[in-house]
């Protein structure tokens, strides 16, 4: 790095390195991040994958889910999770896919049970987010599943099982592996 | 004084009152005229909650591309929150050498990059897609797509500094709002053109832009761009998150549905004039509107007056950019009878604005998503202005 009397970082040097794309040397920053605790990344890290990554230690019942719902689901999405417009439905719609109004539901359209639980923990109840403990969670993501017939009414989630769930319409999803270059369709 | 009213009291021709007395002091912060008032964003929230919905950008009401900041159109999935910039980070962590988090003081001393881009919400002419046209203003049926100077750092200076893994290929970017929206865009493009912005149009960005920064993902569908960001995490897989398959979905015609079509596809629309306007008499008019595309820049916008059967090339308005709106305009002489207008858009990547008919043709008739569909405005003997499919 060359430097002028002023002290201004002589970018022109800094190009001149740019012969191969990818290997250009990034340009001059002050380098302020400051390093992350572990303590930190935990508790931030709140991405819940398919494979089931970062689930919560808990568990949950289907039971004990159904009383999380009515206490803090049903008034938005129905007492039987089939709530009609501007209510927001949760179970039903399976056929209506390819309709001109589609019913897009947790068991008609939603590919990974994963994703509920990773929902509900961040955005969910509406105007109470991040109230609900780590077993509520598997509870009422239990009891959505049982209202849409995915589990039975006798089964708990927990972190070892819930990636285990298979949603009704899994194989209903794909994306082009191309899809970040410029030239695809649209 | 005295002589002005004399005068106004003897002959129909005298000065203005605000040619006779000082106007108003100087201001801290401007507003716009008093008589521009009704200029606004037409609103659509959900019934259960004013928190839940979107807001346009009243497109027949403003010219050139740049959209002001009280009207960029805005799309929310839990409310604007009020957040404390000094309280706010931008964490980096996951598949790093280094996780680190910046504070936006901080950030405020990186190299900063400006650059025009247009914004569009994935939903944007949803509306269109009714199975007849809904009578409504321009803005209200197509503006969830604005324009504007974004500034901030380029996230791979920031991913340079924490180092990443060389099996990475996906980040996971979280905003700070109570929803706490998510979206995975692939690390190629995280890399190549995105910023972390933190001004628009010059001023700090403002909250239901994604105050104190948002990712801004150039020429992909709005959602990405996530507003309120405070995390990114550097993966090797997507986040499978509820707005990238729930929502943000495209239902294709056999019920599957494609996952992260970001490219947000070329595109035009005429806003002068247009729907619910009236044309005072025949004689010569601007017909104006605005171009845009994912893919790159404009190449050509084309106009029609009568339902598409034959076409004229308007001019752009220089400079033409990348991913950015362009302005195209074309003088028209109205006859006096009824007229079709339409406008058709082509991008520096080759690809031409689809008829309506052709875009419904791609997907399932309930795919509300995407759609860039050739646009067309009806004109009546009398003057009216309407939505009209063709």
């Amino acid at each position: 790095m060359s430097m002028s009397k002023l002290g201004f970082l002589c970018l022109l040097a800094f190009t001149s390195f740019c012969l191969v794309p990818g290997l250009c040397l990034a340009e001059p920053t002050p380098r302020l991040g400051e390093l992350m605790s572990q303590e930190e990344i935990a508790f931030w890290d709140r991405s819940i994958t398919p494979d089931g990554t970062n689930l919560p230690p808990g568990s949950g019942s289907v039971k004990e889910g159904e009383e999380v719902y009515i206490a803090k689901c049903a008034a938005c999405h129905g007492e039987d999770g089939r709530g009609q417009a501007p209510l927001v439905a949760l179970v039903g719609g399976q056929g209506s896919l390819t309709e001109s109004k589609p019913i897009k539901t947790v068991g008609s359209y939603w590919p990974y049970a994963t994703t509920l639980f990773d929902y509900i923990r961040r955005a969910m109840p509406f105007g109470q987010q991040k109230s609900l403990t780590d077993d509520e969670i598997y509870a009422v993501t239990a009891y959505t599943l049982f209202l849409n017939g995915v589990i039975d009414a006798h089964s708990r989630l927990t972190p070892a099982n819930l990636n285990m769930v298979v949603m009704p319409n899994r194989s209903g999803f794909y994306w082009d592996q191309g899809a970040s270059r410029p030239t695809q369709k649209h | 004084m005295a002589s002005a009213q004399a005068a106004a009291e003897t002959s129909p021709i005298a000065f203005p009152e605000w040619m006779t007395r000082p106007g108003a002091p100087l201001s801290g912060y401007g507003t716009p005229a008093q008589h521009e008032s009704a200029v606004a964003r037409s609103r659509m929230s959900s019934p259960l909650s004013t928190t839940i919905g979107a807001s346009t950008t009243p497109l027949e009401s403003l010219q050139g591309r740049i959209t002001p900041n009280g009207l960029h159109f805005e799309r929310h999935h839990s409310g604007v929150p009020n957040i404390d910039p000094a309280q706010h980070e931008l964490k980096i962590h996951g598949a790093v050498r280094r996780p680190l988090k910046f504070s936006v003081d901080s950030l405020l001393r990186y190299p900063m990059t400006s650059k025009f881009y247009f914004l569009e919400c994935s939903g944007n002419g949803f509306l269109n897609l009714l199975d007849n046209p809904l009578d409504a203003s321009c803005g209200t049926l197509n503006g969830l797509v604005s324009c504007s100077e974004w500034t901030g750092v380029r996230l791979s200076l920031l991913l340079e500094e924490a180092g990443i893994d060389a099996d990475a290929s996906w980040l996971i970017a979280e905003g700070a709002d109570a929803a706490s929206l998510v979206r995975s865009i692939p690390l190629e493009k995280a890399l190549d053109d995105v910023l972390i912005a933190l001004y628009q149009n010059g001023e700090r960005i403002r909250p239901e832009q994604g105050y104190p920064m948002r990712l801004f993902v150039p020429g992909w569908e709005g959602n990405v761009s996530v507003k309120w960001l405070h995390r990114l995490k550097v993966a090797s897989s997507p986040a499978q998150s509820r707005s990238e398959t729930a929502t943000y979905t495209d239902l294709m015609p056999d019920g599957r549905a494609e996952q992260f079509t970001f490219t947000m596809g070329v595109k035009s629309v005429i806003t002068h004039p247009s729907g619910t306007m009236n044309l005072a008499a025949p004689g010569i008019y601007e017909l104006a509107g605005i171009a845009w595309s994912g893919h790159g820049a404009i190449a050509r916008v084309e106009v029609s007056a009568d339902g598409g059967k034959s076409w004229a090339e308007a001019a752009l308005d220089a400079p033409v950019i990348d991913k950015c709106v362009c302005r195209f305009r074309i003088p028209w002489q109205w006859d006096g009878a009824p007229a079709t207008l339409m406008s058709r858009a082509t991008d520096s990547a080759g690809n031409v604005q689809p008829t309506r008919a052709e875009f419904q043709k791609r997907y399932s008739p309930g795919n509300m998503y995407h759609f860039n569909g050739i646009l067309a405005w009806g004109v009546e003997a009398s003057g009216r202005v309407s939505n009209v499919y063709v």
